[in-house]
């Protein structure tokens, strides 16, 4: 019998040796490697040009990859957060083109959307115990086909207000250093991920958030009301996804409502390649963003080396692969 | 004619602990021998060493005169020894046939499966059993009586010569008892001997031939059923030396019933139960596994439903549906299964100590004081002795009695007066135990009241100061701690079935 007492005298010290910072190491090295790599291989890839171009493919992914980590660390999953990009990037546009509301009302339904589809997600999981998968499987259909009905599948354009593609492309950062024309987007995503963070490591729902996902009957037996708080992360998590769904639309200056499907996908994988536990209980936003630069470097890598887009999905699928098992591998080691 | 099977002076070591204590055991074919002993006792484990699943450290076994040594159940299955454990193994989703022959299906060429022949050989084995089952129902549409019979034809299909049943009425009814009880006397008649493991006293008295009785990885000795008395069955079992001083029952006087129970019901498991608990004092709840103790626990904490029943906190009505509004009431339950129930193992000291409650270090928008915390977790990290490097240190690397004592300083931080305690020294080595035993009287003698749910009497008699012992469901009585109750008391009340109090009529 291997009890408590045993793991306790072979590692008396392990608490230090923080299993979390040792996985976003790993994924910073990695992302290090990749970076001296492609610029030792071509001479373009190091010009800021292209650096902002990376960060720029990152913001989207990104702010979607954090929404997802929250769902993720509950022991959950979201696969809605494409579609409901979408939705929201959609509702933007029939706020704003169709109605012809102002600016900031726009953006604000676009993130209460997001806010009441998470919700419906966590209503859906929390109180009618549909496996996540599934219920947000489900609103992810849903959302697909009310984009398009909404829509009556044409894009919205956002021609009508001005300033809207600022959002994302125009670059805050960019006016005050000019050498440094980061844009906005890439702000958002920063703001959004230090946000998140924050409410990760420093309040309560954070703090039940990681206790959800390490274990929830405990939870519940301390008298805590699981489902109400699992309900609010689904719902800071779509809220996310709002402003994910503001950002893809000022990029494009447009809600493509048949856009979405498939962001999901690369959203998990890039919180899975930051070394967030899929069962839950442990994440970090930090290991998700570079997670998320890490697919965002080897897509534009790959393209500045002239590599077919085929193979960079395939090696895009092998990384994940490996981030995964490298993971489990260590922590097998760790016991 | 030799032996079936004849175990001498077994050992067997696990890191720390001397589990089997050079014990014997024999069994004849056409026999069944009953097992008992109270849990931890070291039945399960010698069995477990006939059907190959642990290893032996010392002693003999022999099969009809052989001297064997089974590596594995596979191996132990082909000596002929089949097991059947208290929980079934069973996969609900294929049909009774495919359960029975899984690996080792029979093939048809290009390795299809031959089904066929599959339910024919099934068949087969259930007309020797004189058992009425199609071969070709899934088994998760069948009653747990059924899908034993399925175990049982599973065991029977290696040819096994020994069967071990562990507990196998505990989840029968009366009827399904009887239906078991025809099957293991035509298994006996046909030669195959059965090593028969219950609680249950009446059964014994009809199934088994001979008795052997087990004690803290001892033998103690083995009798012939019929012409010993349930009275010397038990005394066998308990005949444990009180090492012990008796408890010194306090005088509590008219304190205030904290906590009323009255006719808390559901189902089978929870047949109304009453009683009550004074502030200050230590109510001890015994009986068997299965007696339904953590059901009533769970039910009163709100953690599983109830159909019917009341509940006072400090003499007023209290309504309980969940969890939370047993915390709001000011109840606390420490679980038997801390690493399921109690703990976020992978969580830290200081956040499970506040995880119940977060209201109090929490600051406007929900911002945590994580200083506070620390503070709190260090004051009772230091209060209750707990072990660890440092309130930051995970939970899951804490020994169980410091992982125990997380539990408790959650409840004390969230200042619950009434506190549930179930099997709290379970995975526990000996000397934390005791620092256990003094917190909780500690905790009483600070006016918490306290209930503790145990499996080991000895544990029970230790703390209680009233002692109520459940059977199948049902409250069968309150006993007075300290030294004018024996162990032999407790274990009457908690063998008295309810099939065994009533007239058994001949009416169907």
């Amino acid at each position: 019998m291997t009890t408590a007492t045993d793991i306790e005298k072979k590692k008396p010290l392990s608490g230090l040796a923080d299993s979390g910072a040792y996985q976003k190491f790993l994924a910073f090295a990695s992302l290090i490697v990749l970076l001296i790599g492609f610029s030792i291989a071509s001479p373009n890839f190091m010009q800021t040009s292209n650096m902002i171009a990376i960060l720029q493919a990152t913001s989207v992914n990104g702010v979607l990859a954090v929404a997802a980590t929250l769902v993720i660390i509950t022991g959950g999953i979201d696969l809605s957060v494409g579609t409901l990009m979408t939705f929201c990037a959609v509702i933007a546009g029939v706020v704003l083109t169709n109605l012809g509301m102002p600016l900031l009302l726009g953006v604000a339904a676009a993130i209460a959307a997001g806010a009441f589809c998470g919700l419906c997600s966590g209503t859906f999981v929390a109180k009618m115990k549909i496996p996540p998968f599934i219920a947000t499987l489900g609103m992810m259909l849903i959302l697909k086909g009310l984009s398009l009905v909404i829509s009556g599948t044409r894009p919205i354009y956002f021609n009508d207000t001005p300033g809207f593609d600022q959002i994302s492309r125009g670059s805050l950062i960019g006016e005050v250093f000019p050498s440094l024309p980061i844009p906005n987007g890439v702000l958002i995503l920063f703001l959004v991920a230090i946000a998140a963070s924050y409410i990760l490591g420093r309040t309560v729902l954070g703090r039940y958030t990681f206790a959800l996902g390490s274990n929830e009957e405990a939870v519940r037996l301390s008298g805590v009301n699981t489902d109400m708080w699992k309900i609010r992360i689904y719902a800071l998590a779509g809220a996310i996804c709002g402003i994910a769904g503001i950002l893809i639309a000022s990029r494009l200056n447009s809600a493509q409502p048949a856009l979405g499907l498939g962001y999901e996908l690369e959203a998990i994988a890039a919180v899975v390649i930051g070394g967030t536990s899929l069962s839950g209980g442990r994440g970090t936003i930090l290991g998700t963003l570079i997670g998320a630069l890490i697919m965002a470097v080897l897509t534009n890598g790959l393209r500045v080396l002239s590599v077919a887009q085929e193979w960079q999905t395939v090696v895009t699928g092998a990384i994940i692969i490996l981030a995964v098992y490298a993971d489990m591998a260590r922590r097998k080691k760790a016991g | 004619m030799s032996k079936l099977v004849d175990m001498t002076g077994i050992d067997k070591f696990f890191p720390g602990v001397h589990a089997l204590k050079s014990v014997q055991f024999d069994l004849d074919p056409g026999e069944v021998h009953a097992l008992m002993g109270e849990n931890g006792a070291g039945k399960s484990t010698l069995m477990k060493i006939l059907s190959g699943i642990y290893q032996r450290d010392g002693g003999t076994l022999m099969i009809e005169g052989q001297e064997v040594s089974p590596k594995s159940p596979r191996e132990a299955q082909d000596l002929g020894i089949g097991i059947i454990h208290q929980e079934l193994s069973l996969m609900n989703d294929l049909t009774v046939a495919q359960n029975i022959f899984i690996g080792r299906e029979p093939r048809k060429s290009f390795g299809r499966l031959d089904e066929a022949t599959l339910n024919a050989q099934t068949a087969e084995i259930f007309a020797s059993m004189n058992l009425n089952l199609d071969p070709k129902a899934l088994v998760g549409s069948l009653t747990i009586a059924k899908q034993q019979m399925v175990e049982i034809a599973k065991a029977l299909s290696f040819r096994s010569k020994v069967l071990i049943m562990d507990e196998p009425t505990a989840a029968l009814n009366d009827a399904e008892i009887a239906e078991l009880f025809v099957i293991i006397r035509r298994l006996k008649a046909e030669g195959v001997g059965l090593v028969y493991i219950s609680h249950k006293m009446d059964e014994l008295k009809q199934i088994s031939d001979r008795v052997t009785v087990m004690r803290d990885g001892e033998y103690v000795g083995t009798v012939v059923a019929a012409e010993t008395p349930i009275s010397q069955i038990i005394a066998m079992m308990v005949g444990r030396e009180v090492k012990e001083e008796p408890l010194d029952v306090p005088d509590l006087g008219d304190a205030e019933m904290s906590l009323q129970v009255n006719g808390l019901s559901r189902g089978k498991e929870i047949q109304d139960v009453s009683f009550s608990v004074q502030k200050g004092e230590i109510l001890g709840l015994a009986g068997l596994m299965g007696a339904g103790r953590t059901e009533v626990a769970r039910a009163i904490f709100g953690a599983d439903p109830k159909d019917s029943g009341e509940i006072q906190v400090h003499g007023r009505v209290t309504s309980i549906t969940s969890p939370t509004d047993a915390v709001k009431a000011g109840i606390g339950y420490l679980s038997e299964d801390r690493k399921h129930f109690g703990l976020a193992t992978g969580m830290n000291v200081r956040d499970n100590i506040a995880l119940a409650s977060m209201d109090l270090f929490t600051g406007a928008g929900g911002v945590l004081n994580d200083g506070k915390i620390s503070n709190s977790a260090k004051t009772y990290i230091k209060q209750l002795g707990i072990r660890t490097p440092s309130d930051v240190q995970e939970v899951r690397l804490l020994s169980g009695g410091n992982q125990q004592k997380v539990v408790i300083a959650k409840w004390l931080l969230r200042d619950c007066d009434i506190l549930i305690f179930d099997e709290p020294t379970r995975g526990i080595d000996v000397g934390a135990k005791s620092e256990i035993y003094k917190l909780l009287e500690e905790l009483a003698g600070q006016g918490k009241t306290v209930i503790v749910i145990s499996s080991e009497l000895p544990e029970i008699m230790r703390l209680s100061h009233r002692i109520a012992v459940m059977c199948e469901g049902r409250l069968t009585g309150i006993l007075p701690g300290g030294k004018d109750t024996t162990q032999e008391d407790i274990m009457h009340l908690a063998t008295q079935r309810a099939a065994a109090m009533q007239v058994t009529g001949t009416v169907q």
